[in-house]
């Protein structure tokens, strides 16, 4: 097991970027040869990577820091739509060599203006706890849709059309690669256990030196941020967005990863986004009941492994609560 | 005298009509081991959150280092040098033990998120520095061989040894104990008397204990203060405060008549 995902303390740790380094050229290999790949194959598999850079960076905020933010698909709609601007407007500008410039010139942009936003919301919003975080975020998701869908200089309702398909298996693993290195490494380190001890207990972190809401506003921004990369992703991915893309579902989908994966626990939010993007399309085939057998199946296994289907070790939460 | 460490200048808190804590006046020194005690709802822990800036004074001030205290947050008061414990344990109960005190460390270090991101020469030698600190600092207590174990998973003793040790890796100045001693049993005091004494005498710092027990208190205490109803009635060395009639008057309530005492 790669010491990155280590939660014991470890001297090892020279090793993360070596690990970060390695999945981005392994991303980049593989992706040279995606022209030979099924091309259905090859878009579900863009859409596990994209997945698991949202489920990997709502980790950071709902897993690792304890704060039940509904709001991610509203930050994937922001740096989406922000990535998709700048690539429309300016890609009859840019020659084809320029092109992955531009592309990644787009991805920022779209994640800071994630950020920014993450950042204002987050601010006043994270002195609420629990439940009523959760509404303020599910509110601001909200806000973001319907703004979007009366912005006639993003489509509006009908939707942003003509996105440049710029979006490949290489970038979007390289991606998912950084996002995982960066949450974490932030999170096994001395620093980033703060935003443990702010999930576990926030009186008793505030009182050993550790500034709540500065750790909660960071992961929040964080979070936001790659949320907005991912959204970039999606929207040079499928080429096109909508508003109803982002409904509070989206979001839901993604707590579902998170809550599944086990909160805070980096590997297992990974396989299951991965799981549960195959799932929709293996149960393809039973056409309507598709989304009933899904429900249950998400059902049957929440209360199969309340504390998340990945979880061994000591670091099991919501169980057994002194 | 040198100017005290910690001075509280009259403090009150009210909560709407009832008054917590009221004008309450009490100088600790550098290395001084002070004891509050006081009947149940005395509002000896609500003076706690006082100095620890959980609550704000509503009238009175308290001085810190010189440094007038109001309106700083907990976390603010702690790089000043306060650290506490808490009357119901509150460690970061998914966190491993060596964790636990790791958390508390960081507060003194220069690397943040940059650092822990890059992570460069300077981010190991840190990391280095701060795992022996953690380790030394576990050892003295006799708990680095629980260093991987998760916090909530210890016996209640050790709880209580372990948030000890997380607030002194704050490097605190002052040390603020919240009944260290409830729920032990008579050796376990015995134990925790010596410890809270070589804690004094190790790390050079003043301690300020709440505590129910007479014994404890009285046994290492320099000075104590009493506090009935929000109100100090008494400061002085154990024998004094043992011989006062309204410390007594305050546990045992008064013979015959009950108007004055």
């Amino acid at each position: 097991m790669p010491s990155l995902f280590n939660s014991q303390p470890s001297t090892a740790l020279g090793g993360a970027k070596r690990w970060l380094v390695a999945g981005i050229l392994l991303a980049v290999v593989v992706s040279l040869f995606s022209a030979q790949f099924n091309r259905y194959y090859l878009g579900i598999a863009i859409d596990c990577g994209i997945s698991i850079i949202l489920a990997v960076s709502l980790n950071l905020i709902n897993g690792h820091t304890g704060q039940f933010s509904l709001g991610h698909a509203g930050f994937m709609a922001v740096g989406g739509y922000s990535a998709a601007k700048l690539s429309l407007v300016c890609s009859p500008m840019v020659p084809d060599s320029l092109k992955p410039l531009l592309f990644l010139a787009a991805l920022v942009l779209g994640g800071c203006v994630a950020a920014l936003i993450g950042l204002g919301v987050g601010i006043p919003s994270l002195r609420l706890k629990g439940d009523y975080l959760a509404i303020v975020t599910l509110g601001f998701g909200e806000i973001i849709r319907v703004v979007v869908q009366n912005m006639d200089s993003v489509g509006a309702a009908s939707g942003l059309k003509g996105i440049p398909k710029y979006t490949t298996l290489g970038w979007t693993f390289a991606l998912a690669a950084i996002t995982i290195y960066v949450v974490a490494t932030l999170v096994n380190s001395t620093y980033g256990r703060g935003f443990i001890a702010v999930n576990d207990d926030e009186v008793a972190a505030s009182s050993m030196g550790i500034n709540p809401v500065r750790y909660k506003v960071t992961a929040f921004v964080i979070g936001a941020f790659f949320a907005g990369v991912a959204g970039g992703l999606y929207a040079h991915h499928k080429q096109f967005l909508s508003p109803t893309g982002f409904d509070f579902l989206k979001s839901i989908d993604i707590v579902v990863m998170v809550i599944l994966g086990g909160m805070g626990r980096t590997v297992g939010v990974i396989i299951a986004a991965i799981v549960l993007t195959l799932l929709p399309e293996v149960l393809r085939q039973f056409a309507d009941y598709r989304m009933i057998i899904y429900s249950l199946i998400i059902i049957g296994l929440m209360m199969a492994r309340p504390q998340g289907l990945f979880t061994t070790g000591w670091k099991k939460k919501g169980v057994a609560a002194v | 005298m040198s100017q005290p460490l910690l001075q509280l200048d009259q403090a009150t808190i009210r909560f709407g009509g009832l008054t917590a804590v009221g004008d309450l006046s009490l100088d600790v020194h550098a290395n001084e081991l002070v004891g509050l005690i006081g009947p149940n709802g005395a509002g000896k822990t609500t003076a706690f959150n006082l100095i620890t800036g959980v609550y704000q004074t509503t009238a009175g001030t308290i001085h810190f280092g010189g440094r007038n205290i109001r309106g700083m947050k907990p976390h603010d008061l702690t790089k000043l040098g306060i650290a506490r414990t808490f009357q119901n344990i509150r460690l970061f109960s998914s966190l491993s033990v060596f964790d636990n005190v790791r958390a508390a460390t960081q507060l003194h270090r220069a690397h943040g998120i940059r650092n822990a991101l890059w992570r460069g020469i300077g981010f190991h030698r840190a990391e280095k520095e701060v795992e022996t600190q953690v380790l030394e600092l576990l050892d003295i207590f006799d708990l680095g061989r629980l260093r991987d174990e998760e916090a909530k998973s210890l016996p209640y003793g050790d709880q209580r040894r372990l948030e000890i040790v997380r607030a002194l890796a704050t490097k605190p100045k002052l040390l603020l104990l919240d009944e260290p001693a409830a729920g032990m049993n008579p050796t376990e005091k015995e134990a925790l008397m010596k410890l809270i004494k070589f804690i004094q005498t190790k790390f050079q710092i003043a301690i300020m204990l709440v505590e129910h027990d007479m014994k404890v208190v009285m046994g290492i205490c320099e000075k104590i203060a009493v506090l009935e109803y929000g109100r100090k009635i008494a400061e002085g060395t154990p024998v004094e405060i043992q011989k006062d009639p309204k410390v007594i008057a305050a546990y045992l309530g008064t013979e015959g008549e009950d108007d004055d005492a």
